[in-house]
């Protein structure tokens, strides 16, 4: 039996979408089951949404006061003692399943596949390189496969299933050597979750100012978009960077993506490639950004906003 | 104190890839390469942590080819005490690598490995979580600030939720985010001063480093690249296009 383990991503209460899209990338793999464990200290509600994402047959609870927050050598060696029964342990590759999945993988002595982008057969995957300028094609070696999932790349999984959960005790000494202290939000508010979000405003640079971010959210609130920033507008001090689109921040695949003041740098464009609709805003003509948008408008920005809240 | 800071020699990040036509790899021939830049950020907090008096010796290593001395010199410039090179023409992937770093760690004994999160050349973002693992060492990835305080090291993490903070126990791994700092540039007295700082050899047979199972790379291709669609005039053209395809 050739079965996936999928490592739920979640925040105690909810379910991250990261994790249907991890789903979604198992099911390529065509093989006999797919099972998601939920290390959480109470985790019920999360196995619960997790149950009813398609395509699983089994949700794993695993419950300890340890699993609180996602503390990387804490789940480890959990997921390492559940490994055994699968042919494949795969995580979304979040900034979670990045810390998390090589942990794992250097216990189990196996090499990791990391940014898991297509599914060619059960150990050959392509995965991004050189900021997405590149497409490897890559073979692990024979038994276990440990991968992350690029989420731009997978729709998330359907979500009518109706897997079983089941509470599992995992008896593991957990090391005392890490502390959580806490977790700071950007202040997302009720805004979408940026690698969620159907629809997403960004703002780069050319938006000026941290007080002029504000149209930037308006315009986003408006739409029921999330909010984006280039990398030199979170560098310049106008956004948090957990805003942040591109390379080294958010890599997105929103159906509509709208850029404001944003010139489209290398790094910016390779989290935005997956993007349904491109459409950019710029003062700039000649702006790299065009090259790749499906709608562009050489204005400014200010002005194109005013007109779009009087259109919508 | 000691503090092991791990760099790699890669194409630079200025640098235009090109996907080499038989589909074998990426060019690298007469290309410019550097040290990649999450390690230089690496490398500057080993040296910020040493000048506010936490640690004495900074000891920068790579491994790699004869070449990648040029990014130990440039390590030794920005102003670390000494260099190990782990000389080999192999390519190491991650799991290897860490397990070459965690034999360096175990004979100098260090109290902190600091690496960059990921190199910019394969994107793997592994080796800091692999030592962590092997070592049975906390991890602190992702750092965009890190506080030393006696046996302990407070981190604040760059997670896609936010600001994330933990606090370690040393001996630790950590590995560095963009925001970390701003590396230092170079000055031409510390590069002719590197030069005759220690700069020492070992074999990965010398370590006693076992090589781990390895991915095989079957190909390399270029990137389906985006159409450039078209421009609208004013915005109710723009409203009108996006309301045909129901996306407002």
């Amino acid at each position: 039996m050739s079965k996936v383990l999928v490592i739920a991503e979640h925040d105690g209460t909810n379910l991250n979408g990261s994790t249907a899209r991890a789903v979604s990338c198992a099911s390529d793999l065509g093989l006999d089951g797919i099972d998601i464990v939920v290390l959480a200290s109470d985790g019920s509600a999360v196995a619960e949404q997790a149950a009813k994402i398609s395509g699983v047959s089994n949700v794993l609870l695993v419950q300890n006061p340890a699993n609180e927050n996602a503390v990387a050598a804490f789940l480890a060696p959990q997921i390492e003692a559940l490994a055994t029964d699968y042919s494949h342990v795969l995580a979304p590759s979040t900034t979670f399943g990045k810390d998390l999945m090589p942990r794992v993988a250097a216990h189990l002595g196996r090499p990791q596949i990391s940014d898991i982008m297509r599914v060619e057969s059960s150990h050959v995957f392509d995965r991004p390189i050189y900021a997405g300028n590149a497409i490897a094609t890559v073979e692990a070696p024979e038994g276990l496969v440990i991968g992350t999932v690029r989420t731009a790349s997978y729709k998330a999984a359907a979500n009518d299933g109706s897997a079983s959960v089941e509470t599992r005790s995992v008896d593991v000494t957990l090391p005392t050597h890490t502390r959580f202290v806490e977790l700071a939000s950007g202040g997302g508010g009720d805004r979408p979750d940026l690698q969620a979000a159907s629809k997403v405003v960004s703002g780069g640079r050319g938006v000026g100012s941290e007080e002029n971010f504000k149209v930037i959210y308006n315009l986003a609130d408006k739409m029921g978009a999330g909010v984006g920033a280039s990398r030199a507008a979170v560098d310049a001090g106008f956004i948090p960077n957990d805003h942040q689109v591109g390379q080294t921040g958010k890599i997105i695949a929103p159906d509509l993506y709208m850029a404001f003041g944003i010139s489209g740098a290398i790094q910016h464009l390779a989290g935005i490639k997956d993007a349904g609709t491109i459409v950019a805003i710029n003062k700039d003509a000649d702006a790299p950004i065009f090259e790749v948008a499906d709608y562009g408008l050489v204005a400014d920005l200010f002005e194109v906003i005013e007109e779009l809240e009087k259109a919508l | 104190m000691k503090i092991l800071v791990g760099v790699k020699r890669v194409v630079d990040y200025n640098v235009r890839i090109q996907v080499k036509p038989d589909g074998s790899g990426v060019a690298t021939d007469g290309v410019k390469m550097s040290m990649n830049p999450f390690d230089e950020i690496a490398v500057e907090e080993a040296l910020r942590i040493k000048e506010a008096g936490h640690a004495e010796e900074v000891i920068v290593t790579t491994i790699g080819p004869k070449a990648c001395q040029e990014q130990l010199r440039t390590a030794l410039a920005m102003g670390a005490d000494r260099a190990i090179h782990v000389l080999t023409d192999e390519e190491i992937q991650p799991l290897t690598g860490a397990r070459i770093l965690k034999a360096l760690a175990d004979k100098e004994s260090p109290k902190i490995v600091l690496l960059g999160k990921q190199a910019i050349d394969d994107d793997n973002n592994q080796t800091a979580q692999m030592l962590g693992a092997l070592s049975h060492w906390p991890q602190a990835t992702f750092a965009s600030e890190v506080k030393i305080e006696g046996e302990t090291a407070t981190v604040t993490r760059e997670v896609d939720a936010g600001l994330e903070t933990i606090s370690v126990n040393l001996p630790a791994v950590i590995s560095a985010d963009l925001r970390l700092n701003e590396p230092r540039y170079v000055k031409l007295p510390d590069i002719m001063k590197a030069k005759r700082k220690p700069m020492e050899t070992v074999s990965i047979e010398d370590l006693g480093v076992e090589h781990a199972a390895t991915v095989k790379v079957l190909k390399t291709a270029a990137p389906a690249k985006r159409q450039a669609g078209i421009k609208v005039e004013s915005v109710t053209e723009l409203v009108t296009a996006l309301k045909e395809k129901g996306l407002i």
